[in-house]
């Protein structure tokens, strides 16, 4: 089939680069991911406390880990974190997104300034937060203002909330700047067609910005869900996983169960379902991006 | 000719690379060589003693130097084990002996100092006898104490006693007594570093102690069955549930970190009375506010009596001592240089003077005339009578016990704390990990 014939029946491309361009990725790939993965989940069969020989265990790690209300505790409080962070961040960083992609002035500033989060580690956002937060000697002591000076971290009721807030604080302009980038590459026409229409702003905004930025969403919310089973230095930081057990997400149960309570063995089973909660959800999220989701929408390629 | 070139180009990188590695093992100043025996220390009160203790050791002894790097309390931990089981572990390890000792000795990863001890007799007498201890398993020795004895005891504020009309504490029933007092006065009876997690085991250790004995807790470490359910244990979890009930801890202790020294700063400020915490907070009140120390504002005392309790009130929980492991994967010439240390380096008249300068008691007999001769002679000297005359000095239960014991037990004491499980649910949750 000829370059010619391919573009006049309007298909997509069904052939791309050649393979071997992945080769050098895969390559990678192989050595810090699959090799590792294979390890692990031979070390979940395995007890090891770190230091002496490595014994063959059978299933014991895995009966112990999936019998540990701890782990179920684990999941849950994953869930709902990923669940908030996502509820959270995504309008916010949408409409963030949507008003900086503008081209005035002052905006190129604000913009700027949302930048400033992303910037910093999550460890000094993290230290920083415990030092604002602190009960006696923090933001609301200093102020003077009652309502501030809560138990921020030591509530078990609260700290979860207060978890998603900061990361929300830490993350959002990530994905701001995703979606500055998104809204950009609408074409002016489009809305140029719409004014003339007599279309409103909000109308504009849903009729145009929204169903344009479908891949946008579909990539951003993919980083947001994934990426929130990674939430890990900050949470540590900020409060090790407690009080009890309130904050300690799937990473920081696998971190503390590995390093803490020194048995690797239930710290890889734990991290062979980590693996496996991720790859279920990144596919998920691909399924519903429906089935041209790969697909360029640059014109030709 | 291309094959030559290429002989001269791996030829040279070679060398480069020697050049670089030969660099990077020498260090700044070039004064350890890649040979030199190293030591892993910690951040805080003993900071100052070990560096300038390896610093004279080194200029004194260049051909047996030591080279020290210093880490903060809970990145050592993780630290070390992880270095140790990569074979990339320091010469010198830190510990606290017990369990995670025993760990250690159980995987073949420190060297038997039996013989040395036995060789060296002046090494042995420098130590109390009962800190000694904390480094032998099984009749061996693989640890010796390297800083200072650090019983737990009740800091407090005199001005904020004075202020209230009242009198520290001797029972427990006073103790309760003292909590509406101070909580009138919009005060909190005790500040606690709460989200450490190892301060609250402090509560534990004592009142189990004082009810039922050292006794209940040594059938823990034993393994033996359901020991958590012992009623001594149930009685401490309710009591400490009992003050938290009313409103003896700080609001939002367990958002305030000790190793920041938070816990120790509620109690200078005049945020809250009292304070338990142990010897080391001493060094951290001298550091953080010399005024408020020197100028005799800071009360101490022991742990109440509790009414009908089985255990010698006399009885102290903290840390013996911090020891020093020599790894048994660390060269010759390592261990030599090592051994040497320990023998002439450490705890030497200079190594002494330096540790009770910072405010610590060092864990050496006839220390009494030095101490009385501090400026902090008071707590010093209260702190070395409290160590010598107990009958039974508990480490600290988070060290004693192997580490997947420790950790659980401080989450589920958290949750004590938190009021989110009763004594029971605590028993039946940490029955469950022992032999693990």
């Amino acid at each position: 089939m000829s370059m010619a014939t391919r573009r006049a029946t309007g298909g997509a491309l069904k052939q791309g680069p050649s393979g071997w361009f992945a080769a050098p990725a895969l390559i990678v790939f192989a050595c810090f991911a699959v090799i590792p993965l294979l390890g692990v989940l031979g070390l979940s069969f395995t007890k090891w406390d770190g230091i002496s020989p490595i014994s063959w265990a059978g299933t014991d790690s895995w009966l112990t880990v999936l019998s540990d209300p701890v782990t179920g505790n684990a999941l849950i409080v994953t869930a709902k974190i990923m669940l908030f962070s996502y509820i959270v961040q995504a309008p916010i960083s949408l409409l963030l997104g949507v008003f900086i992609a503008g081209h005035q002035k002052y905006r190129a500033l604000l913009a700027v300034l949302y930048f400033v989060p992303l910037l910093l580690s999550s460890a000094a956002v993290a230290i920083a937060f415990k030092a604002l937060l602190d009960p006696n000697f923090g933001l609301g002591a200093g102020l003077g203002v009652p309502a501030l000076a809560q138990d921020w971290l030591g509530n078990p009721d609260l700290v979860l909330f207060v978890v998603i807030f900061v990361i929300a604080w830490q993350f959002v302009p990530f994905h701001t700047l995703i979606y500055q980038g998104g809204v950009r590459q609408i074409p002016a026409s489009l809305y140029e067609a719409a004014d003339i229409d007599g279309a409103s702003r909000v109308q504009q905004f849903f009729h145009i910005t929204l169903p344009q930025l479908k891949y946008t969403i579909i990539t951003s919310s993919t980083l947001m869900v994934v990426g929130s089973l990674t939430y890990f230095d900050l949470i540590f930081v900020l409060t090790a996983g407690g009080p009890g057990y309130s904050t300690r997400l799937l990473p920081l149960h696998m971190y503390l169960t590995g390093f803490k309570a020194n048995d690797m063995g239930a710290a890889s089973a734990l991290g062979v379902i980590l693996v496996v909660v991720g790859l279920a959800l990144a596919l998920i999220l691909q399924r519903l991006g429906g089935k041209d989701r790969n697909a360029s929408q640059m014109e030709g390629a | 000719m291309i094959r030559k070139k290429l002989l001269g180009t791996v030829a040279l990188s070679t060398a480069l690379l020697l050049a670089l590695s030969g660099c990077g093992s020498s260090g700044p100043g070039g004064k350890t060589s890649s040979d030199s025996a190293t030591m892993w220390g910690l951040t805080g009160g003993d900071e100052a003693t070990f560096t300038t203790s390896v610093e004279s050791w080194n200029s004194a002894n260049p051909e047996q130097s030591i080279k020290l790097d210093i880490f903060a309390n809970d990145a050592y931990k993780t630290k070390v084990r992880t270095a140790i089981g990569a074979g990339q572990g320091p010469t010198f390890i830190y510990g606290w002996g017990g369990g995670v000792l025993k760990s250690y000795v159980d995987a073949g990863q420190v060297e038997d100092l039996t013989d040395f001890v036995t060789e060296n007799p002046e090494v042995k007498e420098r130590y109390l006898p009962a800190i000694l201890d904390n480094g032998v398993i099984d009749g061996k020795t693989y640890a010796l104490p390297n800083n200072k004895v650090a019983p737990v005891v009740i800091y407090f504020n005199k001005d904020v006693f004075a202020d209230a009309g009242v009198e520290p504490p001797t029972t427990w029933d006073e103790l309760i007594d003292l909590v509406p007092v101070f909580n009138k006065q919009g005060i909190a009876p005790f500040s606690l570093g709460g989200q450490s997690k190892w301060p609250n085991l402090m509560w534990l250790q004592y009142l189990t102690d004082r009810i039922g004995g050292p006794e209940v807790f040594q059938a823990i470490v034993d393994g033996k069955a359901d020991s958590w359910s012992d009623p001594a244990v149930i009685q401490a979890l309710t009591m400490i549930q009992e003050l938290v009930d009313a409103g003896g801890f700080t609001s939002g202790f367990s958002s305030i970190a000790a190793d920041s020294g938070a816990d120790v700063a509620l109690v200078y400020t005049g945020k809250a009375a009292m304070l338990m915490q142990g010897g080391w907070a001493y060094q951290t009140f001298k550091k953080d506010a010399p005024e408020f120390v020197s100028s005799d504002k800071l009360g101490f005392i022991s742990f109440p009596t509790v009414e009908g309790g089985k255990g010698d009130p006399k009885n102290i929980v903290g840390n013996p001592s911090n020891f020093w492991s020599i790894s048994s994967k660390a060269t010759d010439a390592q261990k030599e240089a090592a051994l040497a240390y320990l023998k002439d380096g450490m705890l030497n008249d200079e190594y002494v003077d330096d540790l009770i300068a910072s405010g610590a008691v060092p864990v050496v007999t006839g220390m009494e005339e030095k101490l009385a001769a501090s400026p902090d002679s008071d707590f010093l000297t209260y702190a070395y009578d409290l160590a010598k005359e107990a009958p039974h000095f508990q480490l600290s239960w988070d060290q004693a016990l192997s580490p997947a014991q420790g950790d659980a037990m401080l989450t589920n004491l958290d949750q004590i704390f938190l009021k989110e499980i009763t004594p029971q649910q605590f028993a039946t949750n940490m029955n469950a990990t022992l032999g693990k």
